[in-house]
């Protein structure tokens, strides 16, 4: 691969002698060749995503046509309406939105909470306890799957929403991680001043460091949000009432009943995808600190 | 701060009221996480053990069996072997190729260069995709003959396969699908690339070492323990395949000659659908072992490769 990290002013301290030129072209060359990859792949990653809104905007007549065109000839907005009223697209909406406030809320409180103990309080058996948090991650979803269903229709929670909402509060092995790597940068003095000052460590956790762990609640906000919103299987298995369905359930079932009305099927698949896209270009910083597994250095 | 005043008598007494207090304390900020994993994954885990030897059906039933379901389901089940082939097929192409594929856009992304940024986020966007909405718009770009795949092979006169539609092309297709989103790895990667001293290529350079000698011999070694976790991860994650399948294959039917059945479809229909559950949480525990081995395997073969600084 070509790689460029060196600095200039390090080349032109060397005398200026016929392979130095040689390579300076060479690396213009380098710098090009970077560029035409970097364009190209950009191209492929993207192009689907813009495929599926041309599409989304194409009458039905050129859906059917072969071979398909790229650029829509003529904009039908009406596919849009047409539909947002295929499927109750607001009251899924606003089904999927309730959950999702639950469960960030959940993630959120939890979370922050739980590595607060992790990272700031020492107590015997603190490093055992931390493995396990760790170890949990090991564990595919489907291992336990089935026996949370018996034990979710046991307590009677099937169709209704608490088997989504309900384990989030309860903290998740990697935003745990996340948490204490942020707790670890913040001073321990501030937390002995305080308890000489007579504050306990629910006061310390909810007036000191919710304030001061802020970026980090908003990354594990955001993902959280991210997941919930993009939930397909939490649903699936949980939700059989159509009254209660969630967006990605909704979606679903659209695509089953309208199989190739592309048009529909990818205004529905947009729609759906925007409130992540927005996020995504509102707040990409948190986005790419959520993956940083070394961050939440910068307090 | 405050307690410069107080003498180190008093604060060694006090220090050990504090720890033992501090000792409830951590305990109650912990103890959320204690309950979610007695509650939600010790306790499921093992009742699964525990109904994998039942013939199990939700309602009343619940004998033991012995090993009935798994006798059942090596010398009988067909679909339980197609399905774990399937899996296998998916993990052993599509944990490879991320990694490369994320490492390679890393290091293309890596470099001083107007507008890196904005290739960034490019490269990242289609990650954080996820859910129904991406599965339906593969099904649409993977279209035989209106899809944009095979719309731009056809430009190049090749005739594109029917994909999700003929059973060789099915997992090959799914596989493509992951690769769009591999910007999630790859900022993983590209964090870790920025932190790699410049010293080190500046003087490999004047060394005269090539571009690809400085991947191999800098680049490389410092990454290791990213790809490291990368492919513990991605190995769970990729057996975990279950919903861009059941999607694509109308509500889990496994598409065409079963070549989408993996085994949590697998798992799900006779759980969900035959509410053969005895049997499910038996192949649960078979996926349970399979990971744990493989997870093993990876941390055995880990000091040969992996380099830590």
């Amino acid at each position: 691969m070509v790689e460029t990290t060196s600095s200039v002013t390090k080349a032109e301290s060397t005398p200026k002698t016929k392979h130095f030129k040689s390579r300076k072209r060479q690396k213009k060359i380098g710098k090009i060749i970077t560029y035409i990859l970097l364009i190209a792949i950009s191209i492929i990653l993207i192009s689907p995503l813009l495929w599926m809104v041309f599409t989304s905007l194409k009458p039905m007549n050129e859906i059917v046509k072969y071979p398909p065109t790229f650029f829509p000839e003529s904009i039908e907005w009406s596919n849009y309406t047409t539909t947002v009223n295929a499927f109750p697209f607001f009251h899924y909406m606003k089904n999927t939105l309730f959950i999702t406030f639950f469960v960030v809320l959940g993630n959120v409180v939890s979370n922050s909470f739980i590595a607060y103990g992790f990272a700031k309080i020492s107590f015997p058996g603190k490093n055992v306890l931390f493995s396990l948090v760790l170890a949990t991650m090991m564990v595919p979803g489907f291992v336990t799957m089935i026996p949370q269903y018996i034990l979710f229709t046991k307590l009677g929670w099937v169709g209704t929403y608490l088997p989504l909402i309900v384990p989030s509060f309860f903290g998740s092995a990697f935003n745990i991680f996340l948490m204490r790597q942020f707790y670890m940068s913040i001073n321990n003095e501030l937390i002995e001043a305080a308890q000489i000052d007579g504050a306990n460590h629910i006061y310390i956790w909810s007036h000191l460091m919710i304030p001061l762990t802020k970026p980090a609640l908003i990354t594990i906000g955001i993902q959280s949000f991210n997941g919930a919103w993009n939930d397909f299987l939490g649903p699936l298995l949980y939700i059989h009432d159509e009254d209660m369905y969630t967006l990605q359930i909704g979606l679903q079932t659209f695509q089953n009943q309208s199989t190739t009305q592309w048009n529909y099927l990818m205004a529905g698949a947009t729609l759906v995808m925007i409130p992540t896209v927005l996020l995504f270009f509102f707040a990409q910083k948190y986005f790419i600190e959520g993956m940083d597994l070394t961050g939440g250095s910068k307090g | 701060m405050a307690t410069t005043s107080t003498s180190k008598q008093n604060k060694k007494k006090r220090w050990t009221k504090k720890q033992k207090k501090d000792a409830w304390w951590g305990l109650l900020f912990v103890s959320p996480f204690i309950i979610g994993f007695l509650i939600f994954m010790l306790g499921p885990m093992l009742f699964s053990f525990i109904g994998s030897f039942t013939n199990y059906n939700l309602t009343s039933r619940m004998e033991f069996i012995g090993l009935a379901n798994f006798k059942r389901m090596f010398t009988q089940d067909e679909l339980f072997w197609k399905s774990l082939y399937n899996t296998a097929y998916y993990v052993i192409l599509n944990v490879p190729l991320t990694a490369v594929g994320s490492v390679l856009l890393a290091v293309l992304l890596n470099q001083r260069m107007r507008g890196i940024s904005i290739f960034r986020t490019i490269f990242y966007l289609p990650a954080i995709l996820s859910g129904v909405a991406v599965y339906v718009l593969w099904m649409q770009l993977l279209s035989p003959t209106s899809g944009l795949i095979n719309t731009v092979l056809s430009w190049f006169n090749i005739q594109g396969p029917a994909w999700l539609f003929d059973p060789v092309w099915t997992k090959p297709a799914l596989i493509l699908m992951k690769l769009w989103s591999v910007g999630g790895a790859m900022l993983l990667y590209l964090a870790t690339l920025q932190n790699v001293p410049k010293q080190l290529y500046e003087s490999a350079e004047i060394d005269g070492a090539s571009s690809f000698k400085r991947f191999y011999h800098i680049t490389l070694p410092m990454i290791t323990p990213i790809i490291f976790y990368d492919v513990i991860t991605s190995t769970i994650g990729a057996f975990q395949i279950f919903q861009e399948a059941y999607v694509m294959t109308d509500s889990g039917k496994g598409g065409p000659a079963n070549s989408l059945l993996f085994y949590n479809l697998h798992m799900w229909n006779k759980a969900f659908v035959a509410f053969d559950m005895g049997y499910a949480m038996a192949m649960s525990m078979i996926l349970f072992i399979i990971v744990l081995v493989l997870t093993f395997v990876n941390l055995k073969l880990a000091p040969r490769w992996v380099h830590y600084s």
